[in-house]
């Protein structure tokens, strides 16, 4: 009963049992931060059943998977790569936007 | 409940309503402010937060253009949770009778002051590169911007308290009276005057007034910041807010400051009741998908409705009530309630205190009003 | 984007044991079945992976003619006797005569400080992660909160290697005894569970305080009466009891008692031909789970003599989530471990303070936008319930996060 499955976890190949979550996996790595919250904190699975969206990452270059729900399959591509938060990308200081008019 | 007689009482905490109320506060005026609900838990809670100049006639144009005068030199005392982003508007084409109209716009805010850049196919593309390839153009008005306006309601009653007006929250108002409000729960509120502000419930507490409820749905994404950087409205959206069919959607779509995508827009007449609709969402969205075709494969997180208030004429009612000297009218704002909630404030102050506008406040007035005009 | 449609005569929403007894009943009286689950196969949460101790069940659905569809969650009603499920390819049509809500219940969670950090979980959490490919052996797991969950689950974890370095249990001794000795009846689990913790510190009327660490966790502050104390730890599996999944009956209209589906003696709820089993009507554990999934499943086949056999074992099981309920009962001091600077709405990064100059969810909600993200207040819904007495307003669809593509649903006739 030694299926494995193999998939790159931002970049790093991992193996992993068939039937696997995507989170296993992040997890086996080493990586803890699965995304960064709205103010930069950096966040991992809580709930384990799919409720919480805190597991979101990237899968295949969909954005927001829960990886708690998503089994392992040969040849994903899996990012945690935390995103900036949005305060990054829009800073709130100064209420105008940063962006430029052309 | 207090026995003080209130200068004015203002009907409504929501956005109109605290705007009016933190202007006649700041002009001195004791102010009671009576909600039902919340802060701006009505129509401003299912308003884009879209401040815009609207073109289609000069009387909504010299009011939005007024009010978002208004909102820009707010814009720094904002509180951070307003969320008050400069990020313009583009108006999309897609066909050359639509291109004409987007001319046509561009030469009606250029003779009136109003930055507006008309966009070829290439840089409307290079400006939104989510929207879907073969448009013709678009008009780019970057002077307009968006907000959140639950918070702006709630920034406008914390200006009015600061300025010693008083908030009666969860309090119902049953009646009218001659000298104040009657509540729900019996008590009243003196007031020398009363502003009738709520919105799509105004025709309840003032007979006879020309004030439809006009439903709408929104949705909002997950956050995918940059997907698109203007508020997208496409030309026809005028023809869904000046129908007088039963329903109709126009593709709108906004970048909130969290880089959630907020979509709307849906208008029905004659239903009453707030439920979610998967028909009217269905169409909504298909339009939207229409010109983001990789909106689809975006996550959604929530789908509301509000009531708008409408009026036949499309323009709101501010002023005098035609019979009743002591009530004024603030409402029958429709889609435009955000936009221009400071300038309303501003006709409703110097109308009570007997004084000009910076514009003129007639085509405003509630004596203008035809009575039998009819909504379909 | 493929659709996929299916017509069955009983619908049942989740592939948990209540579930699992529903249409096994159901189809062995001769109905249409077709059974609906988020999860890649069938369990639910407890018997995630198929356990020994659930094989006979599995057999039982197996040995019946039942479609099951997993990695499918229901988001919408498209019009009464048609739900709607998002798939990773489209959306499935579900029509039904009649449908049981088995959607189980999940994790109540409480702020404290450092809650947020990653490797802090909730019990059932981390044992589903293990379950699901997480390595655990060698590695320091506190389990906190409280319920018998937390028992199951150190157990577990003991089991595939973990160092399950203590369990903090919030009930008193005085409550645990009480539960002790209801337990009668399922003491041979309990002596089993006793001798998987054997050398485990289990600690009542204890919590943990704090949670500490950079950009994970490292170590806990424990708290028990005047004592504190800071142990390290590479995860901390904490939980408060469970509460019931009510918002797909909700959607469809049907009464809710308590935070629960208010349902008769034949599980049917107060909308016809809808009817609800499981954790979802009321905790209450895997046996009544399983009995209530099998009335509902008789009674759906219209077998009231076979669902009226089975009353006397559902009272007792009754009696035994009551006991379950009130032990572990939340002590008020749980209300006082999180500071003004405290996150409560993960989603959106609201703080404690930022709440408290609220008096109603409704308004808490549109002025912070805590509960409106994508977890939309499952996780901080009940720890406002739980600090400030807010009750969750009724649900809109879509119920879960979907696809824009997924709401564009056309009416078919």
């Amino acid at each position: 009963m030694s299926e494995t499955v193999m998939l790159a976890v931002n970049g790093i190949a991992v193996e992993m049992p068939a039937g696997s979550m995507v989170s296993a996996a992040i997890l086996k790595t080493g990586a803890h931060a699965f995304r960064r919250s709205v103010t930069g904190e950096p966040r991992g699975p809580l709930c384990g059943m799919g409720i919480c969206f805190e597991c979101r990452v990237t899968i295949d270059g969909e954005q927001h998977c829960r990886s708690c729900q998503t089994v392992c399959r040969n040849g994903m591509d899996v990012r945690t790569e935390p995103q900036k938060s949005t305060e990054e990308i829009q800073p709130q200081k100064g209420k105008k936007s940063t962006k430029e008019t052309k | 409940m207090s026995s003080k007689t209130y200068d004015v009482v203002i009907i409504g905490a929501g956005i109109v309503g605290s705007a009016c109320a933190a202007e006649c506060a700041h002009e001195g005026l004791t102010v009671a402010i009576v909600e039902a609900g919340i802060i701006g838990g009505g129509a401003t809670a299912a308003g884009m937060g879209h401040l815009t100049v609207m073109d289609d006639s000069e009387a909504q144009f010299a009011l939005t253009r007024y009010s978002q005068q208004l909102w820009d030199q707010m814009s720094d005392a904002l509180p951070r949770e307003v969320e008050h982003d400069a990020c313009g508007t583009i108006w999309v084409a897609v066909d050359d009778e639509e291109m004409a109209e987007v001319r046509r716009k561009e030469k009606f805010y250029a003779a009136r002051g109003v930055k507006a850049e008309v966009l070829d196919a290439q840089s409307v593309a290079e400006a939104e590169p989510n929207l879907r390839p073969g448009l013709v153009g678009g008009l780019r008005v970057p002077g307009d911007s968006v907000i959140y306006p639950p918070c702006a309601a709630q920034y406008f009653v914390d200006q009015a308290i600061g300025k010693g007006a008083e908030l009666f929250l969860g309090k119902a108002v049953d009646k009218i009276e001659t000298g104040g409000v009657r509540l729900r729960d019996g008590s009243t509120i003196s007031g020398g005057l009363v502003v009738n502000s709520a919105g799509s419930a105004s025709p309840a507490l003032t007979r006879g007034l020309e004030v439809k409820k006009r439903k709408g749905h929104l949705v909002i994404t997950d956050r995918y910041p940059n997907f698109v950087r203007h508020q997208l409205v496409e030309l026809g959206y005028l023809k869904s807010a000046h129908s007088m069919t039963s329903e109709s959607v126009a593709f709108n779509v906004q970048p909130r400051k969290t880089g959630q995508l907020l979509i709307g827009s849906s208008r029905q007449f004659g239903v009453d009741d707030s439920h979610v609709e998967n028909a009217i969402v269905t169409r909504m969205l298909e339009r939207a998908v229409e010109y983001l075709p990789r909106l689809g494969k975006l996550s959604s997180l929530r789908a509301w409705t509000g009531f708008r208030a409408a009026t036949p004429d499309k323009l709101p009612l501010i002023g005098p009530h035609t019979e009743n000297e002591r009530l004024y009218l603030a409402t029958g704002h429709e889609g435009l309630g955000i936009t221009t909630s400071l300038a309303t404030a501003k006709l409703l102050v110097n109308q009570i205190m007997n004084r000009d506008s910076a514009i003129s406040v007639t085509p405003y007035l509630p004596t203008r009003v035809v009575r039998g005009a009819a909504h379909v | 984007m493929s659709s996929a449609c299916s017509v069955c005569d009983l619908l049942v929403v989740g592939a948990g044991p209540a579930g699992m007894a529903a249409a096994w009943r159901a189809a062995q009286n001769g109905l249409r079945v077709c059974v609906v689950d988020d999860n890649p196969a069938a369990g639910g949460q407890i018997w995630r992976g198929g356990p020994p101790e659930a094989t006979v069940w599995f057999e039982r659905i197996r040995s019946v003619d039942v479609e099951m569809i997993n990695g499918a969650r229901v988001f919408q009603q498209l019009r009464p006797g048609t739900l709607l499920a998002e798939t990773t390819s489209g959306v499935c049509e579900l029509n039904y005569s009649s449908v049981v809500l088995a959607t189980g219940a999940r994790e109540r969670f409480l702020p404290f400080p450092g809650w947020t950090l990653p490797n802090v979980m909730g019990v059932g959490g981390l044992q589903a992660l293990v379950k699901t490919g997480l390595p655990i052996e060698g590695k320091r797991v506190v389990v906190a909160g409280s319920g018998p969950l937390l028992l199951a689950v150190a157990a577990y974890l003991r089991g595939r290697g973990a160092n399950v370095l203590m369990i903090a249990e919030q009930a008193s001794s005085m409550q645990l005894a009480r539960f002790a000795v209801g337990l009668f009846s399922k003491r041979s689990q309990a002596f089993e569970l006793k001798r998987q913790l054997k050398g485990v510190p289990y600690r009542s009327s204890c919590w943990v305080s704090e949670a500490h660490g950079k950009e994970k966790l490292e170590a806990v502050t424990l708290v028990r009466g005047q004592k504190r104390w800071q142990v390290d730890c590479d995860y901390l599996a904490c939980g408060f009891h469970l509460v019931p999944n009510v918002e797909l009956a909700e959607l469809l209209g049907c009464s809710i008692e308590s935070c629960s589906v208010k349902v008769d003696a034949f599980q049917q709820t107060t909308v016809a031909n809808v009817y609800s089993a499981g954790e979802t009507t009321g905790i209450g554990g895997l046996d009544l789970s399983l009995v209530e999934g099998e009335i509902a499943g008789f009674a759906a086949a219209g077998k009231h003599d076979a669902a009226r056999e089975l009353f006397p074992v559902r009272a007792t099981q009754r009696k035994f989530a009551d006991l379950l309920n009130r032990t572990f009962a939340l002590r008020s001091e749980l209300k006082n471990l999180s500071t003004p600077q405290t996150i409560v709405c993960r989603c959106e990064d609201v703080t404690l303070e930022r709440l408290r100059e609220h008096t109603s969810w409704r308004s808490a909600k549109l002025q912070t936008r805590c509960g409106m993200g994508p977890c939309q207040g499952r996780v901080c819904g009940s720890a406002v319930e739980f600090l400030f007495g807010w009750r969750a307003e009724s649900v809109r669809p879509p119920i879960l996060p979907v696809r824009i593509d997924s709401l564009i649903r056309k009416q078919s006739v």
